[in-house]
């Protein structure tokens, strides 16, 4: 008889366990995960396509802007329908070296711009705690997929909270490691000062376990550095000598629902419990000025790095007389509105007579940022606060007001800017949804989110699976049983 | 901090992007209240403020020069919409 695998509960460490023991063949975990798609990716649209793999590892999701040779990959767009690298990326290459076969593509807003994934020019992914609320974004295909146990761990990219926001609104762990630490080759281009590629998972040590796969010098992406330390596996459950900074503007920002201070705070009372030493800092300028200087900068780089979709060498094209004619039709046709207005942005921030007063003016407000985070990462070991202003909203609630929609990042960007390691952990449930941790580390700093991330992991206990699902889920099985 | 329809129709120009009317319409509105809200970074005084090209401090990561094959030809192309004789085919520069 096939075994029974509980992929809501699964995690890919166990995962790989079994098959190491031999108790599970890595056509049957695949299988588990394809039945779990055809049971729920109907509702929840997580994927906008599986493949076949006959790897011998876990299995892993990786979001649609990452390019998989001989498989079709989107970004999300139409202008990429059909499109099919003919190369690996770099973090691809390496998952596949790992072993670990490639599930499916997941779904993302069209070129990761966006909160909520229902900027998809192929239909929203849907929250699996509530399926009328949105999974975060841009990465809401990926982190939705963990969460409902579709994948055991997935990929995804990150420019101002794209990994770390839906992991939040999802209720798993998700990681946006140090700028540099990971290779971008072969991933479509958001913004190229910002974007890095990220695990998403169930727990702190899954998601340490895959970014020790994909981390480390790439010569074929000049801006990665060697990382000045190994990945360490976290198992203390101390937080003995840690010191935890409370930054006040991010913790009492504007918008903030009540609920999600509460589990934040309750999980700051918790590390306290386990022996860290909690103190406030100040970052003063950093979120007042973190999203209007993101939203300069990210969409200046955009509108350079979109301006490859001409329809000559890749991707949709559409009808011209002429060359140009082609080139404009092209584009209108193929980007959503998302891109255009950011394509519009920040074409207008680069223009001539503008450029020094909105680009060069956010690249000298990023200094400031990167400054305050200095100065209080020189005080504390990590820095925390809510990852999510909210909880996931609904379906629709923000789609037609963009300023509305970048709030959903105010809490995130920050650090991002910063070219910080940060980590989003499920801290508690606010209306019965997930809110999300946010611990800000110094740069190369994941072994000590790891390891804080770990511990307070531990002591909240948060159950990942969704409510509805939880009874036919056996919160004790962690391994498979074989029917009789 | 608005932005006029001819401001609008010259950086769709500039960004390669046939819009629709009704596309300018209401990107003149909405970049209007995006650059509203952006251009508070203009509060700063921040002249002597070095500008960051990225967030890293790391410059120029060398490699060896060491020469490597490139994609085969078919490959470069199978995606491009029109190919013929190892080349990309486009619309004539003018009609």
């Amino acid at each position: 008889m096939a075994p029974v695998v509980d992929t809501l509960r699964l995690t890919a460490e166990d995962a790989g366990d079994l098959l190491r023991r031999g108790e599970l063949t890595a056509a049957e975990l695949r299988s588990a995960y394809l039945d779990a798609i055809a049971e729920r990716d109907g509702e929840l649209h997580c994927f906008l396509r599986t493949v076949e793999s006959d790897d011998d590892g876990v299995p892993i999701a990786l979001k649609d802007v990452i390019s998989t040779k001989g498989v079709e990959t989107t970004a999300g767009s139409r202008i990429l329908e059909g499109y099919v690298p003919v190369f690996d990326a770099t973090v691809a290459a390496r998952v596949k070296t790992a072993g670990l076969g490639l599930l499916g593509k997941t779904n993302t807003d069209e070129f990761a711009m966006g909160s909520s994934t229902e900027n998809s020019a192929y239909g929203p992914t849907r929250n699996p705690w509530d399926p009328l609320r949105v999974p975060g974004g841009s990465g809401g295909g990926s982190a939705a997929a963990v969460t409902a146990g579709l994948a055991p761990w997935a990929l995804g990219s990150d420019t101002g909270g794209s990994i770390k926001q839906p992991s939040a609104l999802c209720g798993n762990v998700g990681l946006r490691p140090t700028y540099g630490s990971i290779s971008r080759y072969g991933v479509v281009a958001f913004a190229s000062s910002l974007d890095q590629v990220g695990p998403v998972a169930k727990t702190v040590r899954d998601v340490a376990l895959l970014y020790s796969i994909i981390a480390g010098r790439d010569p074929l992406d000049s801006t990665t550095a060697e990382l000045p330390e190994a990945v360490r596996l976290p198992e203390s459950e101390s937080l003995a000598g840690i010191r935890i900074g409370v930054p006040t503007e991010l913790n009492e920002a504007e918008g903030i629902e009540l609920g999600v201070t509460d589990a934040v705070e309750r999980a700051i009372g918790l590390a306290e419990e386990l022996g860290a030493e909690v103190g406030e800092c100040s970052l003063p300028r950093s979120v007042r000025y973190g999203m209007p200087c993101y939203y300069l900068i990210a969409p200046a780089e955009a509108s350079s790095n979109l301006a490859r979709y001409d329809g000559v060498r890749y991707g949709q094209r559409a009808d011209g007389a002429s060359y140009q004619e082609m080139v404009d039709r092209t584009r209108d046709a193929g980007f959503g509105p998302e891109p255009k207005r950011r394509i519009m942005l920040g074409t207008y921030a680069l223009s001539s007579g503008y450029y020094d007063a909105y680009y060069g003016q956010a690249q000298k407000v990023r200094a400031l940022i990167i400054e305050e985070h200095r100065e209080a990462l020189a005080r504390f070991d990590v820095l925390v606060s809510p990852t999510s202003p909210t909880v996931a909203f609904k379906v629709g609630e923000r789609a037609a007001d963009p300023l509305a929609m970048y709030a959903s990042d105010l809490l995130t960007i920050p650090s991002c800017l910063a070219g910080l390691p940060g980590i989003s952990i499920p801290c508690g449930l606010s209306e019965g949804l997930p809110v999300g941790l946010q611990l800000i580390g110094p740069q190369f700093g994941e072994n000590l989110l790891f390891r804080v991330g770990h511990a307070l992991e531990q002591a909240l206990e948060f159950d990942t699976v969704p409510e509805r699902w939880r009874a036919g889920s056996d919160p004790t099985g962690q391994t498979p049983t074989r029917s009789a | 901090m608005a932005i006029s329809r001819e401001e609008v129709l010259h950086v769709a120009k500039l960004a390669q992007l046939a819009l629709t009317e009704d596309e300018i319409a209401q990107l003149t509105d909405e970049l209007g209240k995006i650059l509203d809200a952006v251009s508070v970074v203009s509060e700063l005084d921040l002249a002597d403020v070095p500008p960051t090209l990225h967030p890293l401090d790391l410059m120029n990561g060398w490699e060896d020069d060491v020469p490597r094959d490139s994609l085969p030809l078919e490959d470069v192309l199978a995606n491009a919409p029109q190919a013929e004789n190892g080349l990309f085919r486009v619309p004539a520069w003018r009609q």
